[in-house]
């Protein structure tokens, strides 16, 4: 399985193909209509509830109905019903069909997990299950973005793309998580985020944001590094080929690459270390970033050996190369202003990525000729609208979520079969792809499903230092000067050894006085509700017949109570059906 | 050999269990086979040992020395038992070296690290359409299945990650672990056989919902994954991972090192028939110190894990059916740059390999005087993995496809180097 999650430094991940060639039927929209009405009378799947004390969940009819009467959209919003719009069209062109609507547990699991970073709390999947508000869940994404653990996941993400999963030396992970933890909680414009972190200076555990820079900064390479992961987190657009040579496919040339590095020279880092008297080890006590009075060009060496300077220029806009100009906070100003900066189309890509496990194009940080966006009119006018709307971040959700192509269920119909971008196809969000939870989503995920988050008033920072010691088993830093990671949370062996005999699973699954499993056996609820309630917390939904049935004979198999529950709960967190965000 | 039985349970105890369930343990009459045919069978099994010089190694001062050129660096060349010279550091490689050859003629163009690891593994350039197998994955495909008995991943990958199973699917990935030899979480020991067998019956009921569910093929493959992950706990090949077994004088030859130690677990691993190891060393991305660096550590720690995994594999009887080869992402520029480093370079540089019934003892190919560029015919990395699935005895005519359909020549159709199998 290939890194799905696009909020990561995806290495190589499958993608589209030109999108030309899929999208070249011309059928008119008559008969797609036609296709779209046959779809939505089809069964849903195979799964039959079994005996659960209460109804089983309708599928949600409101969204039905919109797809069932073709109409763009009800949303209000222009925005939401041009995605509509376009989407619906590559789905006509392509003469597929999209999958059924997610029932409410499927989609609130998926949402939850998307935005908050760990899946619901059980007791809130039949709460909003039985809600009658034919809005509500566009309500609840925007109850969702107000929550904090919103701004902690957002914090975690773009923790993990500015400064890795391991901290570099002379980085404060701190000072960066509280920047963010800042940023997002008063959703401020993307371009000023980005403006900040470009531009910072100061201490790094004063002003977080310098530690995006620091952390490029491990080895003295004259900033090679920074200027490629700048351009590539940022922009979407992957330079560091063009190091060493001119690009051979994209329209990037040697010289750019050096005309970006030469805005990012003014730099210094400062450490500040103390000696600690008990260790006798001089401690990093935190880094400045400064600013030197660096002037001129800086030079390079084309591959004929031959030496070239580069000025600092941003696509065709020069400024003074003078030491009195401070180069990095032009370079913001540049890559943050203009009514289509790559800043807009890069954030679009990568958050669309994050809610359909594919972006318009892939990988999400490499934009360009070589990996053509799958809805190119889409994007641009989505970037327009983002920066129309002040680089609103949460605005940006808000479309995303509330889109008719995310309310889908994940899974495939024979009528849109084709339509998998895991087997090199331009994604054409027909269905929601499946993706593999994260390792910081399975950790908080197993929280939510134990009642820690709601019994203990947990101290977040703790907890999230808790959790980034743990993470660290999982990390393999290849050591170079593309300061690059790879994770064994990765599907493999390694991972599954870690759930069925981690600490962490044993924990969830310990059944001492207080702990969930006894809170459950505890209370006067029957067997078959008990077994709900352990499905509810872990997989989000009721059981089904079949899995009711194997439950209550694994339970009967034990004279005591709690090793069948144990049991059950173990197997429930091991399956695939647990890990993989649906 | 040590036989570790986990307490609180005994493997068959598990295995009758196990065996009526979906839990897919290997049969007990491969067990007996196993334990029947005794080390020989094994022993002369084809196999690959990769090691990895991860950030890419300066070939041009450890195996394709520049003497006298502004390029040459600060190391002087040796002669050697293959008749050819190598980095004065190497010493003891050099006693071995008529074990081994070196292409001095590759010339690959990706420099870029993600990028030439992806391509040295897989032979194929990164392609957003197609996530390619490593080159171990592809090993374990074609030769797993043929090792029954193989109850441990057919590739492991020791102190990196290697690159992934791209389409042959998650059963071929590499088994990533680290030199230590400790699999985490793996223990049985405090395992009741009778609960972990209900445990997994109850897993596959909800497994099994979930993969009719029509999500792709992550949920299978999850099961897949598990059901080697069981078949690991379970099995006495762990033993392999227990360097504590081999005699202390052999450890201290291998290197009191991680790279050392993943050496001789390879060697151990390739005993009991697994067909691919791949052991990385980090380290080489030499821009600054290229020299210093070197000398301290990288080239003292190379040459006596190198020439004592040969020499024990030769030693052993097993040289001649294990291929090892040698290499990184690419090699590092002939310049020198300010920092006294070398920066990356992909047009001219050298790959060492030997054993698995290849020639030892050549030079293939060469690069002009300053080492910056190769004269006459160069070899990309499908060239180096086509050697190596000869070797093996792999069919070349072998084709996978792609989950688009495509067809995919093994090693990207490369031709086996003829200096090296003639």
């Amino acid at each position: 399985m290939s890194n799905l999650c696009v909020f990561h430094d995806s290495r190589v991940a499958p993608a589209c193909e030109s999108v030309r060639r899929f999208l070249a039927a011309p059928f008119a929209g008559v008969f797609a209509t036609i296709a779209l009405l046959l779809l939505t009378s089809s069964a849903p799947g195979s799964d039959k509830p079994g005996k659960p004390t209460e109804k089983p969940p309708a599928r949600s009819s409101k969204a039905d109905k919109v797809l069932r009467s073709g109409e763009t959209h009800r949303s209000a919003d222009p925005v939401v019903a041009l995605i509509n719009q376009q989407i619906r069209q590559a789905w006509q062109e392509n003469q597929i069909v999209a999958s059924p609507v997610a029932d409410d547990e499927e989609w609130l699991r998926r949402v939850s997990l998307d935005l908050h970073g760990h899946i619901p709390f059980w007791k809130e999947i039949d709460r909003f299950r039985k809600d009658k508000n034919p809005n509500k869940r566009a309500a609840l994404v925007d109850k969702m973005l107000d929550d904090p653990a919103f701004v902690r996941n957002w914090t975690t993400l773009w923790t993990n793309l500015t400064i890795g999963r391991q901290t570099p030396r002379q980085v404060s992970r701190a000072g960066i998580q509280k920047f963010f933890r800042e940023s997002f909680a008063q959703n401020r414009p993307w371009n000023e985020i980005v403006y900040d972190l470009v531009s910072a200076e100061g201490r790094s555990d004063e002003n977080g944001a310098v530690n995006f820079l620091l952390a490029q900064m491990s080895t003295r390479d004259e900033m090679v590094l920074a200027t490629a992961k700048t351009t590539r987190l940022f922009m979407g657009v992957q330079l560091q080929c063009a190091q060493c040579h001119n690009h051979p496919f994209d329209p990037w040339k040697q010289a750019q690459f050096w005309e970006l590095n030469s805005f990012l020279r003014q730099t210094r880092p400062i450490e500040h270390r103390t000696l600690n008297r008990a260790t006798g080890q001089r401690m990093t006590d935190y880094t400045e970033l400064v600013r030197t009075d660096f002037s001129g060009p800086v030079y390079y060496e084309k591959r004929s050996g031959e030496m070239q300077v580069a000025y600092p220029i941003f696509f065709d806009k020069k400024i003074d190369p003078g030491s009195s100009v401070d180069r990095r906070k032009e370079l913001a100003r540049l890559m943050t202003s203009g009514d289509r900066p790559y800043i807009a189309q890069a954030m679009i890509n990568r958050t669309w990525g994050h809610f359909f496990g594919y972006g318009f194009s892939n990988p999400v940080d490499d934009i360009g000729a070589r990996h053509p966006p799958s809805h190119p009119e889409l994007l641009e006018r989505l970037s327009q609208e983002f920066v129309k709307n002040h680089f609103d971040v949460k605005q940006l959700i808000r479309w995303i979520c509330t889109s008719d192509a995310y309310q889908l269920t994940s899974r495939t119909t024979i009528k849109n079969a084709k339509d998998d971008p895991a087997m090199g196809h331009a994604p054409l969000f027909s269905r929601v792809y499946p993706k593999p939870m994260e390792a910081e989503q399975l950790y908080d995920s197993l929280l939510i499903a134990t009642d820690v988050e709601h019994t203990v008033h947990a101290d977040w920072t703790a907890r999230q230092k808790q959790r980034d010691e743990w993470l660290q088993q999982f990390i393999f830093a290849f050591g170079t000067d593309e300061n690059d990671e790879a994770s064994t949370f990765n599907g493999t062996i390694p991972q599954a050894l870690l759930m069925m005999n981690g600490q962490l699973i044993e924990k969830a699954t310990g059944g001492e006085s207080g702990s969930f499993l006894h809170k459950v056996l505890d209370s006067e609820s029957t067997e078959i509700q008990k077994i709900q309630r352990l499905y509810l917390a872990s997989l989000s939904r009721h059981p089904h017949g079949r899995e009711l049935g194997a439950a209550e004979h694994l339970i009967e198999l034990y004279p005591d109570k709690l090793p069948g529950y144990q049991d059950l709960f173990w197997a429930l967190l091991n399956s695939n059906e647990f890990i993989i965000n649906h | 050999m040590q036989i570790r039985v986990p307490s609180g349970m005994s493997r068959r105890h598990f295995l009758n269990h196990a065996l009526s369930s979906a839990a897919a343990v290997p049969a007990l009459e491969f067990l007996m086979h196993l334990e029947a045919n005794a080390a020989t069978v094994r022993k002369n099994q084809k196999a690959c040992i990769l090691l990895w010089l991860g950030g890419g190694p300066p070939s041009i001062d450890m195996w394709d020395l520049k003497p006298g050129s502004k390029n040459g660096g600060e190391f002087k060349p040796i002669r050697t038992t293959g008749g050819y010279e190598i980095c004065e550091l190497l010493p003891k490689t050099a006693k071995i070296a008529n074990n081994l050859s070196i292409v001095r003629s590759m010339s690959t163009r990706e420099a870029d690290h993600g990028r030439g690891r992806y391509y040295l593994h897989t032979a194929y350039i990164p392609n957003p359409t197609v996530v390619h197998p490593s080159f171990g994955s592809v090993v374990s495909h074609e030769l797993g299945p043929k090792r029954p008995w193989l109850e441990i991943p057919a590739f492991v990958s020791i102190g990196g990650t290697s690159e992934g199973p791209g389409f042959l699917g998650m059963a071929n990935a590499p088994f990533v672990v680290d030199a230590g030899g400790k699999i985490r979480n793996a223990e049985m020991d405090k395992m009741d056989g009778d609960r972990f067998h209900n445990r997994l019956s109850m897993l596959e009921v909800v497994e099994t919902g979930f993969i009719n569910s029509k999500r792709g093929e992550a949920p299978q493959a999850h099961a897949d994954v598990y059901k080697k992950a069981v078949n690991l706990m379970t099995s006495k090949q762990m033993s392999a991972f227990r360097l504590q077994d081999e005699k202390p004088e052999v450890c201290a030859a291998y290197g009191n090192n991680n790279f050392g130690r993943g050496l001789l677990m390879a060697r151990r691993l390739v005993e009991i028939g697994v067909p691919f190891v791949e052991v990385t060393m980090d380290g080489w991305d030499l821009h600054q110190q290229v020299f210093n660096g070197l000398k301290t550590r990288l080239l003292p720690n190379l040459d006596q894990g190198f020439s004592s995994l040969v020499s024990d594999l030769s030693a052993r009887g097993m040289l001649e059916h294990t291929v090892v080869i040698c290499m990184g992402e690419f090699g590092r520029t002939p310049n020198i740059n300010a920092n006294v480093g070398r920066d990356h370079w992909a047009q001219s540089w050298s790959v060492v390999m030997g054993g698995g019934g290849l020639k030892g003892g050549r030079v293939i190919g060469g690069t002009d005087k300053d080492g910056v560029a190769v004269e006459g015919k160069s070899y990309l990395p499908g060239d180096l993995w086509a050697t190596v699935a000869s070797a093996l005895g792999i069919p070349l005519a072998t084709v996978h496809t792609s989950k688009l359909g495509r067809p995919m020549k093994i090693a990207n159709g490369g031709t086996p180097i003829q200096e090296l199998t003639t």
